[in-house]
């Protein structure tokens, strides 16, 4: 069981906390995890293993650029209810399952489904519609809008935001209030309260992961998705965000995230899917993963304890793809961004 | 000393006259693409000689009445935007900005061709179209009323008068819409579309509203540009006046509700200064005639406005009313 | 332009006259046909026949703008209206000789005898995509190194082609010379707009929108300056003029045109060659493929950043000549060759070398074809289309890569 974070219990008098967080309380406290966690405790640690009541459910995925297969994946089912930790080295295709799994990307192959529905053909914002939120590796504040906008733009199904709507501020203004109403208790649980009318762009980087993560619960989602949610953030910061992140579960949520550090991972995760060259090449509890031959073939080895700055990462990814590249001898003989390079971080 | 006046009062018009009310008009629209949903329309030019040639062609070839000109013209520039969104705005922003550009050099040439006379006029364009609009005028349009120094004609004023009468609801309305839901959802497209599409928005709905907004907002700039000259010729329609209204609106500011509406009257008065003193000061002898000639100063007053383009960008990029605190924030 | 129609000209200033010359190089001077001129508002100012030398010479009531017109039954059958039909829109400054050109073209496609008018235009088409490859591969280039959308970069083909008519014409250097003198002009002309504009910007941190509303600026600035300087005329260059076509079987050309082709490939040829195997070549597409990447493993980008401006201006330069060559030097050929370079390096893939070479190719090809089911005057038009339905298609271009999002 791991340790109850201080800034968990810290929080815990803050008005409106009974609304926004129902059932917490120190009995009832651990009971979600305890759920996930029993439902999944005498599963066998193999690839593709079926949950007992799985809320994701990937089949059969490719997706390939260029000559470079960049996700792989037969069977991952993922509970409902938990958190699962997405992990594997750089290149692994993470991110570009996240990406396909969120209609960002379409992928060349495959189905997958959330509570038995296709999300195949959907775009993004259907399938954050559905209840299925994200974030991204690289923080998206939106930086010439105030905390509180940015805060307001997670609320779904908002009148005012129908352009004939908007010019009649009646239809829209008692809904705006309660969202309103809403986002300050999210930004006081967040400790961003104090920094609601300045601009995001002013943040600090830990800031703008909590705000992206406040303003992705505004939607009230079913699942989240973290794409690195500890990256760049400092010490201080990190034991708040995983209090945070255990709170989504207690809550009810269904949480999946990719980490690279496996402290964090081992600390929070009921499941862990580990991901090697666009494949799952483990799953299992987290005590499990570092017994894994596989695993520990494929990631442990290189970068244990170090998570990568992006421009490592880069290199890293540079150097696989030109290796690859050369193996089919396709060397690059046509320039920039058509080299197959998949994991290539945005700017 | 009273050419200095003259050139002032003469400015002074400009200030208030249709060209400002023009690139008022454009630039408003333009605000909406790119000071808010960050679009980037270059082919605003397109939408206002659509709104001008809608009334032109309804009217003077079709001999409909005015105010179905007005629809048509509209009608028009909704079908452009549409046209224009519809494989551009899925994409990168340089896309966008290509295919405006293209597209309106691209509708220009169409409607100045050969084939193109029967209904356009071609090269010649059309005229005597607006006599409609003229008689509604509550006052005499032929009389000649002098104002603070210089003449406005009954019909230049009651033009003037319909034109600020347009400027101001179409800002009024940019106000109410940028304070609403709509409108945070399209400044956060702005910032990153990808973030909002994660936040359940139809990304490319909004863009497209926005497209459709200020190219109609466009095209009734074109329809008080072709009312108030009387004529409608493909070749005013230079892309070089998209650019001039993205210089009236850096210079008054982009976002901001009445950036385009100040922008514009700053600089067609610069402009209108800039020419009839250069003008005064060659044929007084003070330039020499071997310096610059008269014939060279409309050239001048682009060379002054792709200068004064730079310069702002680089060096007051929030325009003289905005906020250089946001600015900073734009790292794209 | 919209604005300078509305400001009323000083009236009274005697002499103002539109004057002109039919004549083409394998008709010569044109006789009898009509000219016809009139105000803005429709009212004829007087009606006249071009004389044994194909002038014509129309004394005008005053400044202002004109519409001149040509009878075009009159003109010999092997003789066509160019791009711009039979009417021209002019505006004369006070006491102005304004010189009116209707670009006539003698028809030299259909004049060989043999030659398949498709075949003719896919030459022609040829050469003219290959002339724009040779302009926009600095272009596809400079936004592959920097991210900038260089809407400048017309005026470089302009200025190019005209410091090469004024070496060629006033100088009297032959052209060859002329143009690698301009050429070497033309790199330093990208350098100073390297080191003197784009480098501090990018220093400063000015976004990449903001950067290209500042190369609009500057399109503005030097393409005005440049009237100013060179004038509104078009002028031809001093050699080379007076050839005829010659014919190849089912199509002819020019030996100018010819030389156009084989020197534009030449110079392709080499500029891959550059990219592919020389070291700077190499550094060029490193840094056009992540600048940071090629940054740390040691590449100097910003030499190599100038080293592409500068390739990019004597391209362009080249690019001019030959485009000088073929419709005469404008002040304004560059921006008007601008939207097709756009097209080509859209079509291609933004950013890809390559892509700027194959996009302009079908581009220019594609312009021309178009003249067998469109009107001449139209045929940008259907260039302008065919981006737009490559776009939907494929929108990353024909040899571009989608990007990754998150």
């Amino acid at each position: 069981m791991p340790a109850e974070p201080a800034a968990h219990g810290a929080h815990a008098a803050g008005p409106g906390e009974a609304a926004a967080v129902p059932a917490r309380g120190s009995g009832s406290d651990r009971g979600p995890q305890r759920l996930a966690q029993a439902a999944l405790k005498d599963l066998p640690w193999e690839v593709g293993v079926a949950k007992p009541d799985p809320a994701i459910v990937v089949d059969g995925v490719t997706r390939t650029f260029g000559g470079l297969t960049a996700v792989s994946v037969d069977h991952l089912e993922i509970q409902r209810g938990g958190i699962t930790g997405l992990i594997g080295p750089n290149g692994a295709g993470k991110t570009t399952l996240f990406n396909l799994l969120t209609g960002f990307d379409q992928p060349n192959t495959g189905t997958w489904s959330y509570d038995g529905r296709s999300l195949g053909k959907l775009s993004p914002h259907q399938v954050a519609r559905l209840g299925v939120v994200r974030t991204f590796q690289l923080t998206k504040a939106l930086s010439r809008l105030t905390v509180m906008q940015n805060m307001l733009l997670g609320a779904q199904q908002q009148r005012g935001e129908n352009f004939l709507s908007a010019l009649l501020p009646g239809t829209w203004r008692k809904q705006e209030a309660a969202n309103t109403e809403k986002a300050m208790d999210l930004l006081r649980r967040f400790k961003l309260d104090a920094k609601k009318d300045d601009f995001a762009g002013i943040l600090s980087g830990g800031q703008r992961k909590l705000l992206e993560m406040a303003r992705a619960l505004m939607s009230d989602p079913q699942v989240v998705m973290l794409d690195e949610p500890m990256a760049g953030v400092n010490p201080a910061l990190t034991q708040s965000l995983l209090g945070h992140v255990k709170n989504l579960r207690e809550e009810g949520m269904t949480v999946i995230f990719v980490e690279h550090d496996m402290d964090v991972v081992r600390d929070i995760s009921d499941w862990v899917v580990v991901m090697a060259a666009g494949k799952v090449i483990a799953e299992g509890p987290p005590e499990s993963i570092s017994q894994n031959r596989a695993v520990v073939d494929a990631y442990l080895g290189a970068h244990h304890d170090a998570p990568l700055t992006v421009e490592e990462e880069d290199r890293v990814l540079a150097e696989a793809s030109a290796a690859i590249a050369r193996d089919e001898g396709t060397d690059a003989d046509v320039l920039s961004s058509d080299r197959p390079n998949p994991e290539r971080t945005d700017r | 000393m009273s050419d200095l006046l003259n050139a002032f009062a003469i400015a002074g018009k400009a200030f208030f006259g249709f060209q400002a009310i023009f690139f008022a008009l454009l630039a408003i629209g333009i605000n909406i693409h790119f000071g808010y949903t960050g679009l980037l329309n270059f082919g605003q030019i397109a939408f206002a000689m659509l709104g001008g040639f809608g009334i032109a062609i309804s009217v003077s070839q079709w001999g409909l009445p005015f105010w179905v000109g007005v629809v048509v013209g509209v009608a028009a520039a909704v079908a452009l935007a549409l046209l224009l969104g519809l494989p551009t705005l899925r994409l990168r922003a340089d896309y966008l900005a290509i295919v405006t550009i293209a597209t309106s050099e691209g509708l220009r040439l169409v409607f100045r061709s050969v084939s193109a006379t029967p209904v356009t006029g071609g090269t010649r364009g059309l005229a005597a179209f607006n006599g409609d609009f003229m008689d509604l005028a509550p006052w005499d349009t032929q009389h000649r009323y002098r104002i603070l120094g210089t003449t406005w004609s009954g019909g230049e004023l009651w033009v003037a008068l319909i034109g600020w009468v347009l400027v101001i609801l179409f800002s009024l309305l940019t106000w109410q819409l940028m304070r609403s839901p709509w409108g945070r959802v399209v400044k956060a497209i702005r910032e990153d579309e990808d973030a909002v599409r994660a936040l359940g928005k139809n990304v490319y709905a909004y863009k497209m509203q926005s497209l459709v907004l200020g190219g109609v907002i466009g095209a009734f700039g074109g329809m008080v540009y072709a009312v108030s000259t009387g004529s409608a010729i493909p070749d005013q329609y230079q892309s070089a006046n998209t650019f001039l209204a993205y210089a009236a609106l850096i210079l008054g500011g982009a976002a901001r509700v009445l950036g385009p509406v100040l922008g514009s009257m700053i600089l067609l008065f610069l402009l209108q200064f800039a020419d009839t003193g250069l003008r005064a000061l060659i044929s007084n002898g003070v330039i020499p005639e071997g310096l610059l000639s008269s014939t060279d100063v409309a050239q001048i007053r682009f060379v002054l406005v792709g200068l004064g383009l730079m310069l702002l960008l680089v060096f007051r990029p929030q325009g003289i009313f905005g906020d250089r605190r946001e600015v900073m924030l734009d790292a794209r | 332009m919209a604005l300078a129609t509305v400001v009323p000209g000083v009236a009274g200033a005697a002499g103002e006259k539109l004057v002109g010359t039919l004549q083409t190089s394998r008709s010569g001077p044109i006789a009898g046909v009509g000219i016809t001129v009139e105000t803005a508002d429709g009212d004829e100012v007087d009606s006249v026949e071009t004389d044994e030398n194909g002038r014509f010479s129309v004394d005008l009531p005053g400044p202002g703008q004109y519409t001149i017109s040509l009878d075009a039954d009159a003109l010999p059958d092997t003789v066509k209206l160019g791009s711009g039909g039979d009417t021209r829109t002019v505006t004369v400054d006070p006491g102005r000789s304004q010189p009116v050109n209707f670009g006539l073209s003698d028809g030299s496609a259909n004049s060989g005898g043999g030659t398949i008018r498709a075949v003719q235009l896919f030459v022609d088409g040829l050469r003219f995509g290959l002339l724009i490859a040779v302009c926009a591969i600095g272009l596809s280039l400079i936004f592959g190194t920097t991210g900038l959308v260089n809407f400048a970069h017309g005026e470089l083909v302009s200025i190019g082609a005209i410091i090469a008519w004024y070496i060629n014409v006033r100088a009297g250097v032959p052209l060859i010379p002329a143009t690698i003198i301009a050429m070497v002009v033309g790199a330093a002309v990208g350098a100073l707009n390297e080191r003197g504009i784009w480098r501090p910007l990018r220093r400063r941190g000015t976004g990449l929108v903001a950067a290209l509303v500042v190369s609009i600026g500057l399109s503005l600035l030097l393409r005005y300056l440049i009237q100013i300087v060179y004038g509104g005329f078009s002028n031809p260059y001093g050699d080379y003029q007076s050839q005829r076509a010659v014919s190849y079987g089912a199509f002819s050309l020019t030996n100018r045109s010819l030389f156009s082709i084989i020197i534009s490939v030449i110079v392709l040829v080499l500029v891959a060659v550059m990219l592919q195997r020389t070291r700077i070549g190499k550094a060029m597409r490193a840094v056009s493929d992540n600048r940071d990447l090629a940054a740390s493993s040691g590449i100097d980008v910003n030499r190599v950043i100038l080293v592409v401006w500068m390739m990019g201006g004597a391209l362009a330069t080249l690019g001019g000549v030959l485009l000088g060559l073929s419709d005469q030097v404008q002040w304004d050929m560059g921006f008007r060759l601008l939207l097709l370079m756009f097209a080509g390096v859209t079509l291609g893939g933004l950013g890809t070398a390559y892509g700027a070479l194959v996009g302009s190719v079908i581009v220019g090809v594609f312009v021309q074809m178009s003249t067998l089911v469109i009107p001449d005057d139209m045929k940008y038009v259907g260039g302008l289309l065919l981006l737009i339905v490559i776009l939907i298609i494929r929108p990353q271009g024909i040899l571009g890569s989608r990007a990754r999002i998150g």
